[in-house]
């Protein structure tokens, strides 16, 4: 709550009788533990939810998948794992990518497949060197269609700066799979100048987005055609290691974490960060850049923008001492003219999001919930 | 965006809420209630409970459409969507809501075709792509969302669509809203009203309430400057000692209504004797089916459901909640067993329910400051 709106309402009591605002504070604790326990996955099937990037993915990620497979490297939850080999740090990560439609104003499936892994591996703070590339196409599929799709692979590689090293092809009967589904896999070599963990967060530090927010979620959700709705919005796909760079070389040491804001978008990056770090984070919900035509689609279709996906935005969490070093960069690095400090980090409620609403207000930004937009990316 | 931000100016937010500080006679405590379920989303979502002085006490009502459809017909739901040759369209919310085994997101992973839909012309428009499959469209709300579907039917009946059937679960405000007030176990000081129901009905409708209850009614706008104003209006009666229906949301609200939505819709739909709702049990004359002249489109027809009626889970009190008995955070299950992950009671499903409204953005708004 602002200052000025505790004068205008007068100090808040707790409500109508204690006893309700005991039993309310004890039920909020009770919840607060529930929630900082690792996700379970108790589900009989898999549901679309599960690819949603929102609490059922945490649910099958951290119930399932972690378990199993439990390391160090793993276990940090990060965009990419770090290896090491003979002393060098590399991050490796893999993606999968299963948009509808294939192409889509901005974009198309084979940029989106090298930039999405590209991007993992910036925010393992590594310049991407390499991928592989896993085609799973669809008998029937038009020549061209493949054709376009291996050429916008290679464009995007180029300016990406990195190399296809290796790849697969599979072909499956008809309608077995929906046209064409693409994996990449990439390394590169950690930087020296990073020191990045999603653990490292401290209250002060300083929350970052790189760009307008929703454009991918939107372009996509008007590509198919279902709302009915005209406007002209492209995806924001595009390589964010040049950001990075510059951030590592004007506020290096500063930078505490990074992710890039796809699935699930800020408020699911954030909540991540709030609940492995154990700290609360503020959001100034007056100060996110939310381009006209993602808040008017998302007005409409019930949506938070802060819920839906980017393939080009980045989020930064950074000390206090080099926050404007670091928002100056990104400002200056290719498409982050509209770059903007969001908020901060606090120390209470560990684990969770609060947005001060531009309206004066202060409320919670929880998980997505469910899947609004199945097939993003 | 135009014509919406003027309604969420913070400035303007604060001026109202200094006049509601000294509008409110101290000492006194304030109930009123918000019956639109898009109501209670803005206040948590914007956060308006933080503008109000401590004595002035917002309480849920019963106005969200998912929340008040009851369990044996969201199994009737699933059992048409099993149906061989069936695509089953519904709102997304809808999606979510449990049945006594497991809810309709379930029935598509164990392979029945569920699509959701934003509007009842975009499953008219499957149907019409799908000729060889039937299309049933699971039409859900008040009169809000009533016009829109009745106009479906009545194109669907016009252009002659073969496979396209309706699920009729269409509801009316008032019967609840006078089950309500008859209820003893309440103390309300005023109504904000429900401003979409009232874009269709008009504000007459509602003069009951404070002529029949004596109860100050203000039908209200859903930015969160509209509420408060809205609350404005109605602590301003009750220092007057006037009590009447008035109109806050009059650049949308007619005060007659919309009578060529309220003329198609009783065309196209009949008064049920007696509908069942979460929670609050029958109530008579309170849904809607199709009338006599749409009954081939009527998929309640067409299909033999189990028309069963599933009694609530014990510990679910989505009832006592949309009556606004109690507060979300009081139900046994909140939070714990009832998460908007799995939900056991609608109101946690709808993003219009006031136990996911206070679940996913009311926690810590109120008292737990930032340290």
């Amino acid at each position: 709550m602002s200052e000025t709106s505790v004068s205008a309402a007068g100090p808040r009591k707790l409500g109508p009788s204690d006893d309700v605002a005991r039993r309310e504070q004890k039920i909020l604790g009770i919840i607060e533990t529930a929630r900082a326990k690792r996700h379970k996955f108790r589900d009989e099937r898999i549901t679309t939810a599960h690819g949603a990037g929102g609490k059922a993915t945490a649910g099958l990620i951290e119930g399932l998948l972690l378990p199993a497979f439990a390391n160090p490297a793993l276990d940090q939850l990060a965009d990419a794992g770090t290896v090491t080999i003979d002393g060098t740090d590399i991050a490796m990560t893999t993606d999968a990518f299963v948009v509808s439609p294939l192409r889509f104003p901005g974009g198309s499936i084979g940029e989106l497949a090298v930039n999405g892994t590209a991007n993992d591996l910036a925010m393992a703070g590594a310049k991407p060197q390499a991928l592989t590339l896993s085609l799973i196409l669809e008998e029937g599929l038009a020549a061209d269609v493949l054709k376009a799709e291996v050429e916008a692979i290679a464009h995007a590689a180029e300016q990406a700066g990195v190399t296809i090293v290796a790849g697969d092809t599979k072909v499956v009967a008809r309608g077995q799979a929906d046209q064409m589904y693409i994996t990449t896999t990439g390394i590169g070599k950690v930087d020296d100048r990073a020191a990045l963990a999603p653990t490292s967060l401290i209250p002060g530090d300083r929350i970052l987005v790189s760009g307008p927010i929703g454009l991918h979620g939107t372009a996509i959700m008007l590509a198919r055609g279902e709302f009915e709705l005209g406007a002209a919005v492209e995806s924001d796909t595009r390589p964010l290691w040049p950001a990075v760079d510059a951030m590592f070389e004007e506020a290096g040491p500063g930078l505490r974490c990074l992710r890039d804001a796809t699935r699930g978008g800020v408020a699911s990056v954030l909540n991540e960060l709030a609940r492995a770090s154990g700290v609360a984070i503020l959001v100034r919900e007056a100060t996110v850049p939310v381009p006209a035509v993602v808040a008017g689609a998302a007005e409409l279709l019930g949506i938070d923008p802060m819920h839906v996906a980017n393939e080009g935005v980045l989020v930064a969490i950074v000390d206090p001492a080099h926050a404007d070093a670091a928002l100056a960069a990104l400002r200056a690095a290719p498409g982050g003219e509209q770059a903007a400090e969001i908020g901060e980090v606090k120390t209470e409620p560990p684990g969770m999001v609060l947005v001060e609403t531009a309206f004066g207000g202060k409320r919670v930004m929880d998980q997505l919930v469910g899947d609004p937009l199945p097939r993003i990316c | 965006m135009k014509f919406v931000d003027e309604f969420r100016d913070a400035e303007l937010g604060r001026v109202l809420a200094h006049e509601i500080l000294g509008a409110v006679e101290p000492g006194r405590h304030y109930k009123i209630m918000e019956v639109c379920g898009g109501h209670t989303h803005s206040i948590y979502k914007y956060g308006v409970d933080d503008l109000l002085p401590a004595n002035v006490e917002l309480v849920h009502g019963p106005g969200c459409p998912v929340c008040v459809i009851p369990m044996g017909r969201v199994d009737d739901a699933i059992a048409m969507a099993h149906e061989p040759g069936v695509i089953f369209t519904c709102f997304g919310d809808m999606m979510r809501v449990p049945g006594s085994h497991g809810t309709l997101t379930d029935a598509s992973a164990e392979g029945a075709d569920i699509r959701m839909v934003y509007s009842p012309l975009d499953a008219l428009r499957i149907a019409k792509q799908n000729p060889d499959r039937t299309v049933v469209f699971f039409a859900i709300g008040f009169e809000t969302t009533a016009p829109s579907t009745a106009l479906t039917l009545k194109r669907a009946k016009a252009e002659g669509v073969p496979n396209f059937f309706c699920f009729c679960n269409h509801v009316t405000i008032v019967p609840p809203l006078r089950a309500l007030l008859e209820s003893p176990d309440l103390r309300l000081d005023g109504f904000i009203g429900p401003g979409h129901v009232s874009t269709v009905v008009g504000a007459r409708p509602l003069e009951f309430i404070p002529a029949d209850y004596g109860k100050p009614v203000v039908v209200s706008g859903f930015e969160p400057v509209d509420i408060l104003q809205s609350v404005l209006m109605i602590v301003r009666q009750l220092a007057a000692g006037r009590c009447e229906v008035e109109n806050q949301y009059k650049r949308i609200v007619p005060y007659e209504g919309n009578l060529a939505a309220l003329k198609i819709m009783s065309e196209v739909f009949a008064l049920r004797p007696h509908f069942e709702w979460r929670g609050l049990g029958f109530i008579s004359h309170s849904g809607l089916k199709l009338s006599e002249d749409y009954a081939d489109l009527d998929a309640e027809r067409r299909y033999t459901i189990p028309n069963v009626r599933i009694a609530d889970p014990k510990a679910c009190q989505c009832g006592e909640v949309l009556k606004g008995v109690i507060k979300p955070f009081e139900c046994k299950v909140f939070g714990t067993a009832c998460t908007p992950e799995r939900p056991i009671g609608t109101c946690m499903v709808s993003s219009e329910g006031a136990c996911a409204a206070y679940y996913n953005y009311g926690r810590f708004a109120r008292e737990k400051q930032l340290v």
